[in-house]
């Protein structure tokens, strides 16, 4: 039984649909198939009354199932949700908010690394060298985002340094209250930034969400020095809502021309890449899914079965595609505007991620 | 369409988030605002908020004074820059009302208020300093009548989180760019107008550029205007003053919760005090921190509750341009919905009743196509245990509590301003010396007659300056 490969992004426009059918049905084979997929969609095949291998041609033809509904990932049994064929293999778990009740469970095998291999792909050597060290300021703890990004160093030949941040913590504080605790708790985090960069590390790239970036950049300028002064050149940022005007602002004020590039992202589905999204992009960052892999669609939040026009609003829909894990139509907490396929990604884009209007009340970022 | 920038230290800055504020009734975009975000107020703050004292600092107060009373002038008189063009005072009263549902004549009203109470904030300064030389305030220290004063600025600049509902609290931060205090805004998002153009007056009379900042935008902006400054007043709710309540550098104003009591002496003359509590309840469409929430008084309250009931059944929704109109439209939707709902919900108690209902022309909430009214409401409660009883809303809306003179004070909780209808010694000294009560009338004074020249929920002076011991060697 083999695992996909690494380079199986179609970059050509006119092979990028069929590239796409053809791995939704080898993905399909491989989750439905006795030998090969896992108990949680064996047993759901079993329960629908129908099987996928027959009818999924296309990918058009996974509207036939209905939203995932992540609920489904709380609590045991954890190998419910392992391939058969990959039962041999190490399994990590990486969880989601966890604030309230038992948090939300995810497999990994070897998904996490080989998504971040892709997006290192699209990492410039000028501003991410090579061999360069990085600084992961970003959610410690169950997270994918921590592995994943010491695995990106790695792969780039590099050694990260992490700092400890549980965003569940941070979360209790906004819900109590403890604002002053809050600050204090994020002093504690860019302490922690701070410190790793005065100590001869040679780092010069880093992961940062934007709020965790702007503390750093604030508090490095209060001392006296700026971003740039660390030796940092290239920032991976994300995790959080990135909006245009935060773009700007970080490009205008913060970075003093580091190179920075806006990512979206989450334990289901890996890491969107964005082409450039500075000045000469009026800041606007558009997100693409790594396809085949995982598929962002933009979709009307009142019929999820129709996509919305480019340009229109809509609620992010995901399906994710590897051989790990098979996530169909999912219905993500965001929304954002259908964006056509550009020269690197000859696919559908999102731009203007944000809360889902209808949810947004529920979100809550804090410190991170 | 007019186009509302931040002012960052006066400069102004287009954001690349806007958000449009609409006419109540016709739905239509009447402004758009930028939207700051909490990175910018924060880094504004650390680099310019000693720099908006110092340029103040360089002007003496005195001139500074002469420069807002200027400023007040052209407040309300002035044709303004606004967006890209300009704005006169009736252009500012029209659109003030079309965002924020108050009719006209009250916008118009407020205007005025604001003016007043610039025109006279040298006698305001004069009273909430208690005489201090001014210089003392710039220099830090001085000798009055032979003895060594000195006052430290707590802040640079006071952070503001201002409302969208009541424009008449703008009243609360004019008396700041005369000590020598640096103005850091953030407008309610409905009324985006006053805050900046009082700003723009304020310029054109010669204030420095660099004292004020304008931060338009949702909740994390004020609170990124609260972690910034270490002097902010903040508008908000019940939830909102429980928030702050312990931090030492945030002046909440909540609720009200103001009240008429009426004393055991004048209770048998209540027909005497119709037209105060009328206008007590009802100025301002009952929306502001002053309006009265309670009438307590220890007989007579059904016979009172049914006179307010029927002299206030009178004040209906009208077009917002009507001369004649005294309610103001419930612009966010589901709130006014909400009130009328929770009214609902408070009524099922035993001994509570809505005394309004039978002098209404039809229901409590009226709805319309963009936004909702609620008919004025007088709720009858027989004890003072009521939950009703605590109730404040946003529209005229009064209960009247039957409750013993000796009780009162004990049962009343936190109150603005209470107006006591006494000319009893003994009652009168239990009102001056019970601490739950901030501003005091005593007699026939409306809760909403302000003096100026006495502090409001803590005097703003003795919030931005600190008396402390200084001796110089000679």
């Amino acid at each position: 039984m083999g695992r996909e490969s690494v380079t199986n992004l179609d970059s050509d426009p006119a092979t990028a649909g069929s590239t796409l059918d053809n791995w939704v049905r080898e993905i399909i084979e491989w989750h439905f198939n006795p030998e090969t997929g896992c108990l949680f969609w064996l047993d759901w095949a079993q329960e629908a009354g129908w099987d996928p291998r027959q009818e999924i041609q296309t990918f058009a033809d996974l509207n036939k199932f209905p939203h995932f509904e992540d609920e489904k990932l709380r609590g045991g049994p954890l190998r419910r949700w392992v391939p058969k064929a990959l039962a041999d293999q190490p399994t990590f778990v990486f969880e989601t908010g966890g604030t309230t009740g038992i948090p939300k469970s995810r497999v990994a095998q070897k998904d996490f690394r080989v998504d971040y291999e892709l997006f290192s792909e699209t990492l410039p050597d000028a501003h991410f060298p090579r061999g360069s060290n990085w600084l992961m300021l970003g959610p410690s703890g169950p997270r994918r985002l921590r592995l994943a990004v010491e695995h990106l160093a790695q792969h780039r030949g590099g050694i990260c340094f992490c700092v400890d941040l549980d965003p569940r913590w941070v979360v209790k504080l906004i819900k109590k209250g403890w604002m002053e605790h809050l600050k204090a708790y994020q002093d504690h985090v860019i302490d922690q930034a701070v410190t790793v960069l005065s100590a001869g590390h040679d780092i010069k790239c880093m992961f940062a969400t934007p709020k965790l970036l702007e503390a750093l950049a604030n508090r490095l300028e209060a001392d006296g020095s700026s971003l740039r002064d660390t030796g940092i050149t290239g920032i991976f940022a994300g995790g959080t809502e990135f909006t245009p005007q935060w773009n700007r602002f970080a490009h205008e004020e913060l970075l003093d021309g580091i190179y920075m590039t806006p990512t979206y992202g989450n334990t289901l589905m890996g890491l969107a890449a964005s082409p450039p999204s500075g000045p000469d992009e009026g800041y606007k960052i558009t997100y693409y899914a790594p396809q085949p892999r995982a598929v962002l669609q933009v979709v009307d939040p009142d019929d999820a079965d129709r996509v919305v026009g480019y340009g229109e609003t809509g609620r992010v829909m995901l399906t994710t595609l590897t051989k790990e894990f098979f996530v169909p139509r999912f219905q993500e907490r965001d929304e954002g505007e259908r964006e056509p396929p550009c020269g690197q990604y000859p696919w559908d884009g999102v731009s203007g991620v944000r809360p889902f209007s209808r949810l947004a009340s529920g979100t809550t970022v804090g410190v991170y | 369409m007019i186009h509302f920038p931040i002012l960052r230290w006066g400069q102004p800055y287009k954001s690349l988030e806007v958000t449009e504020v609409d006419h109540f009734l016709t739905g239509e975009a009447v402004a758009e605002v930028s939207q700051a975000n909490p990175g910018i107020v924060a880094r504004d703050l650390r680099k310019g908020a000693a720099r908006a004292r110092d340029v103040l600092r360089e002007i003496p107060c005195a001139e500074l004074l002469a420069m807002v009373k200027k400023g007040g002038e052209l407040f309300k008189s002035a044709e303004l820059p606004l967006g890209d063009g300009s704005q006169t005072p009736d252009d500012f009263v029209r659109q003030q009302s079309a965002t924020t549902g108050l009719p006209e004549h009250m916008c118009r009203m407020n205007m005025g208020k604001l003016e007043y109470v610039l025109s006279h904030l040298d006698e305001v300064l004069t009273s909430l300093t208690r005489k201090l030389d001014y210089q003392i305030l710039t220099r830090g220290y001085g000798e009055e009548d032979g003895v060594m004063r000195s006052y430290q600025a707590t802040t640079p600049v006071l952070g503001m989180v201002l409302p969208s509902n009541s424009p008449g609290v703008h009243s609360l931060w004019l008396p700041i760019l005369p000590l020598q205090i640096g103005l850091v805004l953030k407008p309610g998002p409905q009324e985006p107008w006053t805050p900046w153009r009082m700003a723009q007056a304020f310029f054109e009379a010669g204030v420095p550029k660099e004292a004020i900042a304008l931060y338009p935008g949702l909740g994390e902006v004020g609170a990124a205007v609260l972690n910034s400054c270490s002097r902010s007043l903040i508008f908000g709710g019940t939830a909102t003053v429980e928030q702050y309540a312990a931090n030492p550098g945030v002046q909440v104003h909540g609720p009200g919760f103001s009240k008429i009591l009426i004393g055991e002496d004048k209770v048998d003359d209540w027909e005497d005090y119709l037209d105060l509590m009328v206008e007590s309840v009802a100025i301002n469409s009952g929306r502001g921190c002053i309006n009265c929430s309670g009438i307590w008084a220890p007989r007579h309250t059904r016979e009172i509750a049914e006179a307010l009931a029927e002299k206030l059944a009178s004040i209906v929704p009208l077009p917002p341009d009507d001369p004649e109109a005294a309610l103001a439209a419930f612009t966010v939707p589901g709130q006014a919905a909400a009130i009328s709902a929770d009214i609902d919900n408070a009524l099922k108690e035993d001994g509570v009743e809505d005394v309004s209902a039978k002098h209404q022309e039809g229901s409590r909430l009226v709805s319309r196509e963009r936004c909702d009214y609620i008919h004025p409401t007088v709720v009858h409660c027989a004890s003072p245990e009521a939950a009703m009883a605590k109730k404040e809303y946003m529209y005229p809306f009064v209960t009247v509590v039957e409750c013993p003179q000796d009780k009162m004070i004990g049962l009343i909780g936190t109150t603005l301003v209470a107006t006591g209808l006494t000319e009893d010694p003994v009652f009168t000294q239990v009102l001056l010396d019970a601490r739950n009560i901030d501003r005091l009338n005593i007699g026939p004074v409306p809760t909403t007659k302000l003096n100026w020249l006495q502090p409001h929920e803590g005097n703003i002076v003795d919030f931005l300056f600190r008396p402390r011991a200084f001796q110089q060697a000679s």
